[in-house]
Formats: structure tokens, C-alpha cells, sequence
């Protein structure tokens, strides 16, 4: 009987997994590293995980999820409320339609993919701000945000297969 | 049989969840949109969320913040322990230096004190001080701003002053009960009166997100120059005066620019400012996204 429910919180727990790692992935973000303009040009982090998630195992990560932890990171970081909420979920949206272009390919086909969905993501981003700023936002910073982030990508990924053999196999 | 209806019912709720899914999607997607809308109008409920959320992640981040504070002295001690011997023999020169100095400020303290009594000066009353530690770094591509471990309940409200070391960082532009949100003087919205110390002429800091704001709104007769400092004026009444700012730099193309006495890329302690002011108008503190008229 408890091994049974053991078994069954053992299971609940790994589906939180994908969730769980997204929001650690927003507190590194926001947390005050003492490396000089660490804020400005830290990875986005929260792009990546919802990037293989939506890939590898959509239904570990739901909408509604991504939509929560996109606020979460808009509220931590003071960014305009539902900017990376709309990124995430768009993002999300899309690789979702298009898993089968991604799963099971060469590394190198999945982190182009990764290259232009950063791209565009950070480009919705400085619109975002822009538009509701009023004026035109220097892109310089984003622009090197998103190189760093398609740089770290490949590590990430070792990261997140690490994480995905914890999860359970029928998800 | 069975097998052949659960076969039909698989293929009709497959395409009906992804139905049902896109839709979810589609919703959260223009909740989102709304989000963004009502966040930049500074609608009440918005400003609560916010804060509420930033309340219930303070502990945590307050939690993370630790360790990693421990090893950044960790690594500073160490490299500290190397400049050593250079370290005192440059500190020598700057107490031979400062010596001289201090005699200077124990003459000036003396003299104010006594023409303060000449003239009945009443003084601004003392500020007190509410020491935070940066829990949060916001200072993305787009915003500069920071969450600190002090709210309301620790006196924190919207609009004190934010220093560190004795110069300007920001202001509070959000404060939830134990949580609150600071503006960098370099964000696209931060707006300051400021004097120029010397000819106390009056203008306005204005953010850009560059680390250098720039200096606005300066009388056209106004002779601004490099390396003259930059103070608050104190008008509005919501920050108090004379906090240092920065020093003036002129730009190629002589735009002027403020250089902030702050290090801002290096935040981990700040003390928010209680002035203590009598009548102060609760003027609106531009948040940020808040466009700017």
C-alpha cells in the first residue's frame, strides 16, 4: 500500500520535472550574480527549457504552465508584464505544431532551430518594449542576450537529457 | 469490438485535444497581450499582482542570494590577498591625503555650525535610513531595475530615494509588503531633478538604459561643464536634496551625460531613504513601461 503511493508521488514528482526546472531557470536568471553586466547578458534560460520541453514532452509543460512561468519571469525581473508570456507561449505554440521536424534529428538541425526561434523571440521582445515604451529601444543589449543564448544552447541540452532520463517513459 | 471502439474514440479525441489545446493556447496568448496593456496603464490590481508575487519570492530569492554572496567574498578575499602589498602602500597616500583634508572639514563644520546659529537656519530634519539587500536583478536589455528584501511593512513606499554608499542608485517605484521594486537611475523612465552643485543650475536626469543618463532640460544660458558634480535638487519635495549623483561627462556631438558615482553594475546592498518632508505632494513616480509625457 505505501510503496504504492510512494510509487505514484515518485511519478508526480518527475512530472514536475520539466515545470520545476523552468522556474529554477527563472530564479538563476533574476538572482544578483556579482559578475559585471551578468543581468543584461544572461542566457534566456527559461526560452531554452520551453524549447526542448515542447519538443520532447509537451504534455509535462502545458500552456497554462508556460504562461505562469512567463509571468513569473516578467514580474522577478520587472519587465513589461506578459512580454515573455506571449514569447514563451508563441514559441511554445509553434514547436509544439512542429515536434516531428525536431525529434529524433541531428543535434545540429534541433540548435539551428533553437538559433532562429532566439531570434525571433528576441526580436518580439524588443518590439514588445518598444512599442510600449513609446520609442525605439537600443537592440544592442538583446542582440548579444541572444547570441550568448545560442551559444549555450548545446550545453543546456546536456543539461536538460540528464533531466529527461528522469522522466517517466509513458508521458 | 471493443478494441475497434476505443480505436474510433482514440481518433476523434486526438484531434479534438489538439483542438482544445490550441484554443487554450490561442486564450492565454491574448491574456497575455491584455497583461501587457493593463500592466503599462498602471491599473491598481496589476500593481497588486506584482507585488504579491514578488512578496511570496522574496524569501526564496532572499535564500539563493546567500550562498552565492558567499562565495563572490569568498573569491574576493582571495584576490584581495594578492593586491595586499600594493593596496596599503596607495591607502598610505590617501590618508597622507585625506589627513590634510579632514583638517579642512573639522575648520568647515565649525564655521557652518556657527553661522547656522547666526543666521536661526532650520535645517532639513534628519533622513532615516532602511538598509535592503538586491534580491533580484532585473536589469534586462530593456528595464533597469532591481527587487529588494524591504517593503512596506519596513517602511519602504513609493518614491524614497535609493543609495548606496552615500550616492543616488534610484528610486522606489513599487513597494509590496515585503518586497520592493527599485528604479536605476539609468532606466529608460527614471526621471530626476538635479542641480549642478556648483552653478546650481537646475535639470532633469533622464535614463536612456545606457549606463551614462543624460542631462535635460538645462536653461539655454546654462554653462555645463565636464567633471562638475551632479546632486538631486530635491524639487518635488519627494527626494531629498544634495544627494550626490554623479559628475558630468560631455559625449561626442556635446550631449551631456551624467557619469552615476555608483558602480550599478555591482548592486548588493542599498539603503532607502525616509525624507523626512512635511506636506511632500504624492506626486506619480513614472513605473516603468509607464510612458513618459
Amino acid at each position: 500500500m505505501t510503496a504504492a503511493i510512494l510509487t505514484r508521488l515518485d511519478l508526480w514528482a518527475r512530472r514536475l520535472i520539466p515545470a520545476g526546472l523552468s522556474v529554477i531557470f527563472v530564479l538563476v536568471t533574476v538572482v544578483p550574480l556579482p559578475i559585471p553586466g551578468y543581468a543584461t547578458i544572461v542566457p534566456m534560460l527559461v526560452l531554452a527549457s520551453v524549447f526542448f520541453w515542447a519538443i520532447h514532452h509537451p504534455g509535462l509543460l502545458p500552456p497554462v504552465v508556460v504562461f505562469a512561468i512567463g509571468l513569473l519571469q516578467d514580474i522577478l525581473s520587472g519587465a513589461l508584464m506578459g512580454s515573455s508570456t506571449v514569447v514563451f507561449l508563441l514559441v511554445y505554440g509553434v514547436i509544439v505544431s512542429q515536434r516531428t521536424v525536431f525529434l529524433n534529428k541531428s543535434f545540429l538541425v534541433v540548435w539551428f532551430g533553437f538559433m532562429m526561434v532566439t531570434l525571433g523571440a528576441g526580436t518580439l521582445s524588443w518590439c514588445f518594449a518598444s512599442a510600449f515604451s513609446g520609442q525605439l529601444i537600443s537592440s544592442q543589449a538583446m542582440l548579444f542576450k541572444v547570441l550568448v543564448t545560442m551559444a549555450i544552447y548545446p550545453l543546456l541540452t546536456w543539461v536538460f537529457h540528464g533531466v529527461h532520463k528522469l522522466l517517466p517513459q509513458e508521458a | 469490438m471493443e478494441y475497434r471502439r476505443l480505436g474510433i474514440i482514440a481518433r476523434l479525441a486526438t484531434p479534438l485535444r489538439g483542438m482544445g489545446q490550441r484554443f487554450i493556447l490561442a486564450s492565454l496568448v491574448v491574456a497575455g497581450f491584455g497583461f501587457m496593456l493593463m500592466g503599462s496603464s498602471e491599473l491598481a490590481f496589476i500593481e497588486r499582482m506584482r507585488t504579491t508575487v514578488a512578496d511570496v519570492a522574496a524569501p526564496v530569492l532572499g535564500t539563493i542570494v546567500h550562498p552565492v554572496a558567499a562565495v563572490d567574498r569568498g573569491i574576493t578575499n582571495i584576490r584581495e590577498l594578492f593586491a595586499l602589498r600594493s593596496q596599503n602602500a596607495r591607502l598610505r597616500q590617501e590618508v597622507d591625503r585625506l589627513q590634510a583634508w579632514q583638517g579642512t572639514a573639522h575648520r568647515l563644520v565649525a564655521e557652518n555650525s556657527a553661522f547656522r546659529q547666526k543666521l536661526n537656519y532650520k535645517g532639513p530634519k534628519r533622513d532615516s535610513f532602511i538598509t535592503v539587500r538586491v534580491i533580484a536583478d532585473g536589469r534586462g536589455p530593456f528595464v533597469k531595475s532591481v527587487l529588494v528584501n524591504a517593503g512596506a511593512r519596513d517602511g519602504a513606499s513609493k518614491g524614497q530615494a535609493v543609495i548606496t554608499s552615500g550616492s543616488l542608485v534610484g528610486r522606489v517605484f513599487a513597494a509590496g509588503a515585503r518586497s520592493a521594486r527599485v528604479l536605476i537611475l539609468t532606466d529608460l523612465n527614471s526621471r530626476i531633478p538635479v542641480i549642478v552643485e556648483e552653478s546650481r543650475t537646475r535639470a532633469i536626469l533622464a535614463g536612456d538604459n545606457s549606463p551614462q543618463p543624460t542631462l535635460n532640460y538645462l536653461p539655454e544660458s546654462a554653462v555645463v561643464k565636464a567633471s562638475q558634480r551632479i546632486v538631486t535638487s530635491g524639487h518635488g519635495g519627494i527626494l531629498p536634496p544634495g544627494l550626490p549623483v554623479g559628475r558630468v561627462i560631455v559625449t561626442e556631438g556635446g550631449v551631456l551625460r551624467v557619469q552615476p558615482f555608483v558602480n550599478l553594475e555591482r548592486l548588493e546592498y542599498l539603503q532607502i531613504v525616509e525624507f523626512a518632508t512635511v506636506g511632500a505632494p504624492k506626486a506619480r513616480t513614472g513605473a516603468p513601461w509607464h510612458r513618459t509625457r
